[in-house]
């Protein structure tokens, strides 16, 4: 992102192997923000809130977060609703990353009010591809730098 | 399922060498869905809920809107505020394309509801980039299909 390499990248996914493909890949576009992984929505919760589980990080850096559906412990949806309903977090922008390109869950999660929502291709080749665009476009959004409490 | 070609981009953007810049530019990236271009806020407003000059229009969302925010009649955030206000059309999603990076501008808009905010790059070769950029990231975006 310009001049916002300090934003820091939530990628919550639960498969290994996704998490290691979009990793590998936003780098290979150029992202050099830091990115922190996490396998479950509550685990994202957690962070994000500051409750429970904290990884030591500067908790008070902006933020971005890849947002797979299909977690354990806490759905993709309630990890959205959680972010969008509290003034804290809810200028966070939320990419929902997913393999469902069901039109019901797509509109869902548009009223849940995310940000964007991109669907993991089957195609190992096509899902890179579309990771290094993903990275393309944050290398030129800008992130609110609103501090959360 | 929304394709994205079955997407309208409607670009609110009232400097016409920047809307043709954008269109122009979102084409040579492979972008061939229909664009409607409007020149001020007001008119993006009335498209979006078929009012005044647009009443009878049969236009038929899905929607994706590229907003200025210096437009005449009705400030963009008015626009955005407008849109992400109602449960017809908040679903929407809005991407901010304007010239300020003021940071309490961008948070502004990411309050009132915006899905993405770029800041329109002063050289012209980089806005060109910054736009085909934008358009790859849209050729794998998907967009609510939910009728106003």
């Amino acid at each position: 992102m310009e001049n916002q390499e300090h934003v820091t990248i939530l990628l919550v996914e639960d498969d290994p192997g996704h998490a290691v493909l979009i990793e590998k890949n936003l780098r290979r576009a150029g992202i050099v923000n830091q990115i922190i992984k996490l396998d479950t929505g509550q685990k994202a919760v957690d962070f994000l809130f500051k409750n429970g589980e904290s990884h030591g990080n500067d908790l008070t850096a902006p933020f971005l977060v890849l947002l797979d559906l299909n977690l354990p412990v806490l759905s993709g949806y309630q990890v959205l609703e959680a972010l969008k309903n509290e003034e804290r977090t809810k200028t966070i922008p939320v990419v929902i990353l997913t393999t469902t390109d069901n039109p019901h869950e797509i509109s869902r999660c548009y009223e849940l009010g995310c940000n964007v929502y991109v669907t993991k291709p089957v195609d190992y080749e096509q899902f890179s591809e579309a990771i290094r665009k993903l990275g393309l476009f944050l290398s030129i959004v800008r992130i609110s730098e609103k501090r959360q409490a | 399922m929304a394709n994205l070609e079955d997407v309208t981009i409607l670009l609110v953007e009232d400097d016409p060498g920047h809307a043709q810049l954008i269109e122009k530019n979102l084409r040579r990236a492979g972008i061939t869905n229909t664009i409607v271009k409007l020149d001020d806020g007001q008119k993006c407003v009335d498209f979006l809920f078929k009012k005044g000059e647009y009443s009878g229009d049969d236009h038929r969302p899905p929607f994706l809107i590229l907003l200025d925010l210096n437009l005449p009649v009705l400030l963009g955030y008015q626009v955005l505020e407008a849109i992400k206000g109602d449960a017809r059309t908040k679903a929407i999603p809005v991407v901010i394309l304007t010239t300020t990076d003021n940071p309490q501008e961008i948070s502004r808009c990411y309050e009132l509801g915006c899905n993405a905010y770029m800041t329109k790059p002063v050289d012209y070769e980089q806005f060109s980039e910054a736009i085909r950029k934008l358009a790859l990231f849209l050729a794998i975006a998907k967009v609510s299909e939910k009728k106003p």
